[in-house]
């Protein structure tokens, strides 16, 4: 069967089946097993209404447990075993990993964690402020936001033009031709720095979401602050730094900690540049190298990000409590 | 809020003079592949895509046509078109509309005298090139079968081509993995919807035990890194007979999505107006029918949000592709196409790799400037609350 064919059908049977579950399920339970009649009416009215959140939420959950719950405690246990699966190693797999590279990719990772959110987080602050103010303002905020719609994939693409090592393609190597040098450059081989130019493609990318964010956030500051900041006398920039941003910090927040998490994530960027030589590993590219070879090793890379993400994850359903009372 | 910077006029000037900046800066790199994508293969490695628009300067040479050197009164005249003689052919393209700018005899001066003019060496012989490339040579001997050879710097026009994408979306299999790329994203967005939806529901207006618990599990598994499912998942999907198929990535899609599909619909739901749902419910509706009629109608803008995020993402995904879908040419989406097989294998073909991502960026952009509305209100729903 073709897969388009194939397709279709999968959608028909699955949005069909959850039509067909919730209906049922809804049928069964009112009419069949707890039946709004006879003597037991009222108490079966409310063991019907006690069983349906159960029955809606049963599909969802169980998808979400066995995708998102069960990677987490499977892959620390099979990150415990060695490459075959059979044999018990313990903590051999972090160790022999963390030898093997996985320093330099946690390294260059932290350096990521740091550097990217906190760049798009600032010069997404200052567009948002920016463009605010102009009559094209949302014009501008379209194309700036426009490279979150780009996959990572073509976002590398894009950039591998710019880099190129050569000033008939690279408009780095351009301009270093147009400013007197002689001899091309591969921005993607400069140790060190080449880490920083791949960061560039993913603050590109982050940054117009930062911006949409801040904007909301920053028209939603109470007006009568500002005016009160202006009639004090206070210049542009003190108004900016000291009364709108301390009102937007809890959003900076979200919106740091939001890329954080993508930066421990997206391992598109280096695989696509450097493939990860040149000194550019990163924690998820280093993973995928190991993928289909060594399941032991994998399964350690990648319980070694689950652990990043922890304390955000930690804070963010405190946020979620917090909201809610 | 407007009138902070307001009635300061350099600041505004300066204001707009910085977005323009960081639009430009922000732009250059996209428009740069657009243009080259469009631009003729030869071009694109001669001359930065920036000078597009500007005729492209390069040198080449032809020897002339001994065979056809003609004597008149006591010199030997070549006549012939430099541009078609044996050496200069397919220097450049075959129907280019190429013109000489200038011409020399030697090659340490291939530009030494404007077309049109005529140059005369020590040894006597008399050299006239036009700009078309025809050519008159007077020699004062028989030149017997060693023609001289004339040197030149032509002008390429500016050549747009499509042939880029013909070559991408024929030769290169663009076409198959493109439909592969919908066949993955379209289902993988539109499973998952339904199913969140009651879930949705259910922690948002429904009151049961665990409530808050099954809410921190989804607000934790927002941020749950992919990469752990990996290998566990495709064991289990090898285990239970799906394997590496499209039938395994729509599943791992939709699971991963549901997270984000819950969160956002919840955080819509328990929105809408308290009133509404409670006078449904005194007239005697059950929360079957709520939900059908009244909540799942009104949440319109969340499931468009919700919809648009997870057709970008499973459109654009390449990890969960690389390992959920067989790797063989029948069954490769775009991303690994582009990031496995033109890199590797034309990696030095930069019209093919530009027009390539030009068609894989296309849905993605037309989705994303249609519907901004929807995509920026779903993100403020996620993040702002």
């Amino acid at each position: 069967m073709p897969p388009v064919l194939q397709g279709l059908l999968t959608i028909a049977v699955g949005v069909g089946g959850c039509i067909g579950y919730f209906y049922l399920a809804n049928f069964i339970v009112d009419a069949v097993i707890f039946p709004a009649k006879g003597r037991n009416a009222n108490a079966n009215l409310r063991r019907a209404d006690a069983v349906r959140p159960w029955l809606f939420l049963f599909p969802a959950l169980f998808l979400l447990v066995l995708y998102t719950w069960y990677p987490v405690v499977g892959s620390f246990i099979r990150s415990l075993y060695d490459r075959a699966g059979d044999d018990f190693v313990g903590l051999s797999n972090y160790a022999a990993m963390w030898r093997e590279g996985g320093q330099r990719a946690f390294l260059n990772n932290m350096a990521w964690v740091v550097i990217v959110p906190a760049m798009s987080t600032f010069i997404g602050l200052i567009a948002a402020q920016l463009t605010d103010k102009i009559g094209w303002g949302n014009f501008a905020k379209s194309l700036i936001f426009m490279p979150m719609a780009v996959s990572f994939v073509s976002a590398s693409l894009i950039w591998k033009f710019v880099y190129a090592n050569d000033p008939d393609i690279g408009i780095i190597n351009a301009v270093r031709y147009a400013l007197g040098a002689d001899s091309t450059v591969d921005p993607l081989q400069i140790p060190i720095w080449n880490n920083f130019f791949l960061m560039v493609i993913l603050i590109w990318i982050q940054t117009g979401f930062a911006m949409v964010i801040l904007s909301a956030a920053l028209r939603s500051v109470p007006e009568e602050t500002v005016e009160a900041a202006i009639i004090d006398g206070a210049n542009p920039f003190q108004i900016f730094f000291r009364i709108q941003v301390p009102q937007i910090m809890s959003t900076i927040l979200v919106v740091w900690t939001t890329i954080t998490v993508l930066v421990l994530k997206v391992f598109d960027i280096v695989y696509t540049m450097t493939g990860g030589n040149f000194d550019t590993e990163i924690l998820p590219s280093f993973m995928m190298d190991f993928m289909f070879r060594d399941d032991g090793r994998a399964t350690a890379v990648a319980f070694v990000i689950m652990v990043a993400v922890v304390p955000v994850m930690w804070w963010n359903i405190r946020q979620a409590r917090s909201e809610k009372r | 809020m407007t009138n902070i910077a307001g009635k300061r006029a350099p600041l505004v000037w300066a204001m707009h003079v910085a977005v323009f900046l960081l639009v430009v800066i922000w732009l250059v790199p996209t428009v740069g592949l657009f243009v080259s994508s469009f631009r003729d293969r030869d071009q694109i490695t001669v001359s930065g895509w920036w000078e597009a628009p500007f005729a492209v300067e390069n040198s080449g040479y032809g020897r002339t046509d001994a065979d056809a050197a003609l004597r008149e009164g006591d010199i030997w005249v070549i006549e012939g078109n430099i541009l078609d003689s044996a050496g200069a052919e397919g220097q450049f393209g075959a129907d280019a509309d190429v013109r000489l700018v200038a011409f020399g005899t030697s090659l340490r001066r291939p530009s030494e005298f404007p077309a049109g003019e005529v140059a005369s060496t020590e040894d006597g012989e008399r050299f006239r090139v036009e700009a078309d490339g025809t050519y008159r040579v007077e020699l004062p001997e028989d030149p017997g079968d060693r023609a001289p050879r004339i040197y030149f710097t032509a002008q390429t026009p500016p050549s747009f081509t499509l042939q880029n994408y013909g070559t991408v979306l024929t030769a290169a299999g663009m076409d198959r993995a493109f439909l592969n790329t919908l066949t993955v994203a379209i289902p993988s967005t539109v499973i998952p919807i339904l199913v969140a939806a009651y879930a949705a529901y259910a922690i948002a207006w429904m009151d049961f035990r665990f409530r808050n618990l099954i809410l921190a599990a989804i607000v934790g598994a927002l941020v749950v890194p992919h990469q752990l499912a990996l290998v566990p998942l495709l064991r289990l999907h090898q285990a239970v007979g799906i394997g590496q198929s499209f039938l395994g990535i729509w599943l791992a899609h939709s699971g991963f999505g549901l997270a984000l599909a819950i969160y956002l619909l919840r955080n819509y739901m328990a929105g809408l107006p308290r009133d509404i749902i409670e006078s449904a419910k005194v007239d005697g509706a059950s929360d079957f029918q709520i939900f059908r009629r009244i909540v799942l109608p009104l949440s319109f803008p969340a499931l468009a949000a919700f919809s648009i995020f997870q057709f970008l993402w499973t459109y654009n995904d390449l990890l969960v592709a690389k390992v959920f879908l067989p790797s063989n040419e029948t069954s490769r989406v775009m991303t690994v196409k582009i990031a496995d097989d033109l890199l590797g294998s034309r990696g030095g073909d930069w019209g093919i790799l530009a027009s390539a991502a030009f068609v894989s960026i296309a849905v993605p952009l037309v989705v994303f400037f249609t519907m901004q509305k929807y995509l920026v209100r779903g993100l403020l729903a996620g993040s702002v609350k």
